[in-house]
């Protein structure tokens, strides 16, 4: 069956059938606080409770129908049931309502910071226990979250973007693997191949930056405004990546590293020999084309500039040396 | 006018629930179905519309028993609810751990995994649980599944049913029909993970999700099959997929280097042995591990497993040239 986003008739029961134990323990709820209370609005109650008085033992029997105080309802909003004491207890959770809401907290303890884990592992032995002996009544789902989706960095970038306010970030910048704040005005967010990218106006660097979310350590909302709250995110599936001084390198790349043609602004490419595609390559600091080139041993070869040949091979070595009498060949 | 349906829907429950005998099917008709008169066409959508809303109860959460109506002749087939093994156990909550479970209503972005969410959570308010994220400060993660393949998957694990589906691997020109016998769901790097009997090949078998390039069909009946006892999805997917395997790697990092791999290690402790150095533990593909460690030069050193460390080692050796 295919997702119905509306309200189905097992959807309506569901939820009398939680209504009713509540309603029963209490004798008489205003309408809106058990509105507030299930987190519904009260004309929904009501249509439920609708359906209710028209329930009961023995359909078509006067007496054994559940009763539902109609006059209260629609005079003072104030809901009354009776005669619906076998519904007293809310029904157990199904397979897949335990499941789901199992997987949920099971995500929420590897991805919540320290001191909030306690407080999920016990609500989780409660809802386990509840499943069922060693998990019988749970159904087999399992989610190893990404970084990205654990993050609290999204839900507070889309708010910043909804409330039109500015942003400051802690950023990782892999090429001097180093860690920078910056306030930016956040545009947008967007998707190109896997990464999810922020489009903002970086403040500390004074013009126009795309974010990798994955690289921004921590992002705090502030109550300041953008300063141009018209500005339109650009599109970033096109060249952006040119925003600082590059130097134009020269790689042939083995097919393994062919993907690099994909991933980074490439500005020519030529058939090399063997099967090997030579590439000229903007790029921002020798410090990331040494970190590429190392990516990508032994699949590319640096044609030029010669100086970055050179600090390569010597780079290559020093960490080769590292490795003790594992990285030396034997004669 | 007909009655609707959630209306007899309540009434069938109510009706089996408590019952001390089980319920003839005719009683049950006479009670609950009054508008699907007696006659072969009548007689068969009254079967179709009560498996149906056997169906529904059983997915709000109830146990519907089946057992013989009659005391003297078992060819009467009955049915009813019993109370206690329907009824949710009584389960208190601290204002802390409640809030937790508003939280944990955020964390599904697939719509009838959200549905169920919300279900569950319905049934704690019933029994006055007062649920306000708001209480907290910790941020849900937000899971997704846009894979078209997962709400028919996730059916038929619930149905323990077998299906068939249109299966493009990597390494093949086109398609082939799998059928398999799902057990469970598993999602991993971002990735949605099947794992299942495959009926064909009579063995388990993980399939990637955003490789079924077409309709998911459920074959036969439910509860078709029994997944083995003990049967963890997660180390299946772990085990079965070809882009795994996945190692835990003890590398050494020079201080103030490495954030990225410092922000997912397990474990950073530093070394007594190598000032300026720290020992983290990683966990990831072979390969994968290795463009990463190496990205960092001669600020990372992999200490173990052999495998990986051999691999750093013939790939540097292969670009620092000379030395032979």
């Amino acid at each position: 069956m295919t997702t119905q986003p509306g309200d189905t008739a097992p959807d309506q029961v569901a939820r009398l059938l939680a209504l009713v134990p509540y309603l029963l323990a209490r004798g008489e709820v205003r309408l809106d606080d058990a509105a507030a209370h299930f987190g519904t609005d009260a004309e929904q109650i009501e249509r439920d409770l609708r359906l209710l008085f028209m329930t009961g033992v023995s359909p078509g029997l006067p007496g054994d129908l559940i009763e539902v105080d109609l006059e209260a309802l629609e005079g003072d909003r104030i809901i009354r049931v009776d005669n619906a004491d076998y519904l007293a207890r809310p029904v157990r959770f199904s397979p897949a309502e335990a499941t789901s809401l199992v997987v949920a907290l099971r995500t929420m303890v590897e991805s919540a910071p320290e001191e909030a884990r306690d407080v999920i592992q016990r609500t989780l032995a409660k809802l386990e226990d509840a499943a069922g002996q060693d998990g019988q009544g749970l159904l087999r789902l399992h989610v190893s979250p990404t970084p990205l989706e654990s993050s609290a960095v999204v839900p507070v970038l889309e708010s910043a973007l909804a409330h039109g306010h500015q942003v400051e970030i802690s950023y990782h910048v892999p090429s001097r693997d180093q860690e920078s704040r910056r306030i930016v005005d956040p545009r947008g967010l967007a998707r190109v191949e896997d990464l999810l990218y922020l489009d903002a106006w970086c403040h500390t660097a004074a013009g126009d930056r795309a974010f990798r979310v994955d690289r921004i350590l921590a992002a705090r909302e502030l109550d300041t405004a953008v300063a141009d709250p018209g500005a339109r995110a650009r599109d970033l599936t096109g060249g952006w990546f040119t925003d600082a001084e590059t130097t134009t390198v020269t790689l042939r790349l083995g097919p393994p590293a062919r993907w690099v043609i994909e991933y980074y602004q490439v500005t020519a490419q030529r058939p090399g020999p063997d099967g090997t595609v030579e590439v000229d390559l903007e790029v921002a600091s020798e410090q990331w084309a040494q970190s590429l080139l190392f990516r990508l041993a032994p699949h590319a070869e640096l044609l030029a500039p010669s100086d970055y040949a050179d600090t390569f091979t010597s780079a290559a070595r020093a960490t080769l040396s590292l490795y003790g009498a594992d990285g030396v060949d034997s004669p | 006018m007909a009655q609707p349906r959630a209306e007899r829907l309540m009434n069938l429950h109510i009706l089996l629930l408590g019952a001390k005998r089980f319920i003839g099917k005719d009683a049950i008709r006479e009670a609950c179905y009054a508008d699907h008169p007696r006659g072969p066409a009548g007689d068969e959508a009254f079967e179709r519309a009560f498996e149906r809303d056997k169906d529904a109860l059983r997915q709000i959460g109830a146990v519907i028993e089946v057992g013989s109506a009659d005391v003297f002749f078992d060819d009467e087939i009955g049915y009813r609810i019993p109370s206690e093994q329907t009824s949710l156990p009584e389960i208190r909550f601290e204002s802390d751990e409640a809030a937790v479970l508003g939280l944990a209503a955020q964390v599904w972005q697939q719509a009838t995994l959200a549905k169920a969410t919300t279900r569950a959570l319905a049934k704690l308010k019933g029994q006055g649980v007062e649920i306000d994220p708001s209480r907290l400060e910790v941020v849900a993660p937000a899971i997704t599944a846009d894979e078209p393949a997962f709400e028919p998957l996730w059916d038929a694990v619930g149905k323990r049913r077998q299906v068939t589906f249109p299966y493009q691997r990597a390494s093949e020109s086109g398609p082939t029909i799998r059928r398999v016998q799902p057990w469970g769901l598993a999602r991993s790097s971002g990735r949605w993970y099947v794992v299942g009997f495959d009926v064909d090949r009579g063995a388990e078998r993980v399939f990637r999700l955003s490789r079924i390039v077409g309709p998911v069909r459920g074959v036969g009946k439910s509860g078709a099959y029994d997944v083995p006892a003990g049967t963890d999805v997660r180390e299946l997917a772990r085990r079965l997929s070809p882009s795994f395997p996945s190692v835990r790697a003890e590398i050494r990092v020079r201080q103030g280097t490495g954030i990225g791999l410092r922000r997912r290690a397990e474990s950073v402790t530093p070394l007594d042995d190598h000032a300026g150095w720290d020992r983290l533990v990683v966990e990831g593909p072979v390969n994968e591990l290795s463009d990463e460690v190496l990205t960092y030069g001669a600020d990372v050193v992999v200490e173990s497993p052999p495998a990986l460390r051999a691999d750093v080692v013939t790939r540097l050796r292969a670009v620092a040239g000379g030395r032979r």
